[in-house]
């Protein structure tokens, strides 16, 4: 599915090599476009502090933090948009949150 | 057979519409749309057909709404005119941009401004580039004629661009005319049965429309859609040539009336045609060499058509129910100038005629050509353009 839809979908393709209205034969493929580096700000998973509650996981509005066999794992930075709201929720204090830069 | 009926332009589309019996109609029902959703819910109530209207809260969303349901998959139409299109403005580009085959009537009356409900192409002209194709009609049975085609012009996969069927708000959607209709299994059997590649309710395959198109993928997008228009004119050709074989009526991007020999020819579009026509007639008897190219389909523009029909003509007036506010003239005026640039030697007029529903009589068309002859005579053409009808 992605080799399929990335043909289409790149920046050296002619006009006539694109499909119509840039209707994308396929769903979920966001994933395949890093939109995390408009984030400003940070959040830091601290995995020793984790209980692995999985409170983070669906509070994430960009599914940006993987859980495997129960178990969240480090951010997906590709997607996180540093909104804070995982660093929130969390009740261990699991997750720090910094602007970029300090 | 032909069915002989006496029909306002509003019910002859409303017709057309049943004949074709489309999977959905968004409208918003109330004015400023026109009657054509009222005798659809009819047809609706009636068991005639078995369309899913949708009742919208405004405008803007019974163009969201047409956008959604041609995307899922399904043959969509509905109505608007005057301000509801204006509030239509921002789908009408998703519309297009999505290429989503939709099919519109316009039901062409005056943007508020100051407040007017009467006759002018304000309404439509205005959406002229957003990539609509724009057919128009200069009487019932045209409006008719052309509902049942823009489908199939429309749904080419050479074109897949929506369709806005105009026609003259009051001269044409409320008189009632003479009108022949085809039987019901003809329109249907001419249509046929709607059947996107690609859609939203497929569930042998995921597809997702109208995304995001950043600066290194709009530009290609907007191409295609200009090819798409393109290529209508041919597929425009090809839907009026099986038309005429059902009907026995022929239609091209243009219509030329006495223009064989003609000297002094006027380019209009809508129902003033028919005016212009009796004005031609009476002029002809005077001896004047008059003719006139009525533009049918004003999206795609017909450049060829129009620089062939006044290739040999000393002067063309062009005539705009539309004040474009450009102070050069009105769009007609421009799109036909920009055609007849470097390619015709004739005196060309831009006159703007009949805003908000102001008369246009024979004698209106008259003194139109004589500006025309007064301005051939004189070799030059004044700078701007002028108003016709207009008290001074």
């Amino acid at each position: 599915m992605k080799d399929n839809l990335m043909k289409h979908i790149n920046e050296q393709n002619a006009w006539h090599e694109m499909t119509p209205g840039g209707m994308i034969y396929g769903s979920g493929n966001s994933e395949h476009f890093n939109t995390g580096e408009w984030r400003v700000a940070i959040p830091t998973f601290i995995e020793d502090k984790c209980k692995q509650c999985l409170l983070c996981a669906p509070a994430c509005p960009d599914s940006a933090i993987p859980v495997v066999d129960s178990k969240r794992l480090d951010f997906d930075f590709d997607h996180c948009k540093g909104c804070g709201i995982c660093y929130k929720v969390c009740p261990f204090d699991a997750i720090t949150f910094k602007k970029i830069g300090e | 057979m032909a069915i002989r009926e006496r029909l306002s332009g509003n019910e002859a589309v409303s017709i057309a519409i049943r004949q074709i019996n489309p999977d959905v109609m968004p409208a918003f029902p109330i004015t400023p749309s026109t009657e054509i959703p009222q005798y659809i819910s009819s047809y609706i109530a009636n068991g005639s057909i078995d369309t899913e209207f949708v009742t919208v809260e405004s405008e803007h969303s019974a163009m969201s709404a047409c956008i959604g349901s041609q995307a899922a998959g399904a043959r969509t139409v509905t109505a608007t005119s005057s301000c509801g299109l204006a509030l239509m403005w921002e789908m009408l580009y998703v519309a297009a941009s999505s290429r989503l085959p939709l099919t519109m009537c316009c039901i062409n009356r005056a943007l508020t401004g100051p407040i007017n409900i009467n006759n002018d192409h304000s309404d439509s002209m205005g959406a002229r580039d957003t990539g609509w194709l724009q057919i128009y009609a200069e009487n019932a049975q045209e409006a008719y004629d052309n509902y049942i085609q823009c489908v199939r012009i429309a749904e080419h996969p050479d074109v897949q661009l929506p369709a806005m069927a105009c026609q003259d708000g009051f001269i044409t959607s409320h008189a009632v005319e003479n009108i022949l209709l085809l039987e019901d299994e003809k329109v249907k059997a001419f249509v046929g049965e709607y059947k996107p590649e690609h859609y939203l309710l497929n569930a042998k395959e995921s597809v997702s429309m109208g995304p995001y198109d950043i600066a290194n993928y709009y530009m290609e997008h907007k191409y295609q859609q200009k090819v798409a228009l393109d290529n209508a004119k041919k597929v425009i050709m090809d839907v009026a040539a099986e038309f005429e074989a059902i009907s026995g009526r022929k239609y091209g991007m243009i219509e030329e009336y006495r223009m064989e020999d003609a000297e002094y020819a006027m380019v209009i579009i809508g129902s003033s045609a028919g005016t212009a026509k009796a004005a031609i007639d009476e002029m002809r008897e005077a001896g004047k060499k008059v003719g006139l190219v009525k533009v049918r389909v004003y999206r795609p523009f017909p450049e060829e058509e129009i620089v062939k029909a006044l290739a040999n003509v000393k002067g063309v007036v062009v005539m705009d129910k539309a004040e474009g506010y450009s102070s050069v003239g009105g769009p007609l005026g421009a799109d036909t100038k920009a055609a007849l640039y470097g390619r015709c030697n004739a005196v060309v007029l831009n006159i703007v005629y009949g805003l908000g529903g102001r008369d246009v009589r024979v004698e209106s068309i008259k003194e139109a050509y004589d500006r025309l002859f007064a301005a051939v005579e004189a070799g030059c053409v004044p700078m701007g353009y002028d108003y016709l009808g207009l008290r001074k």
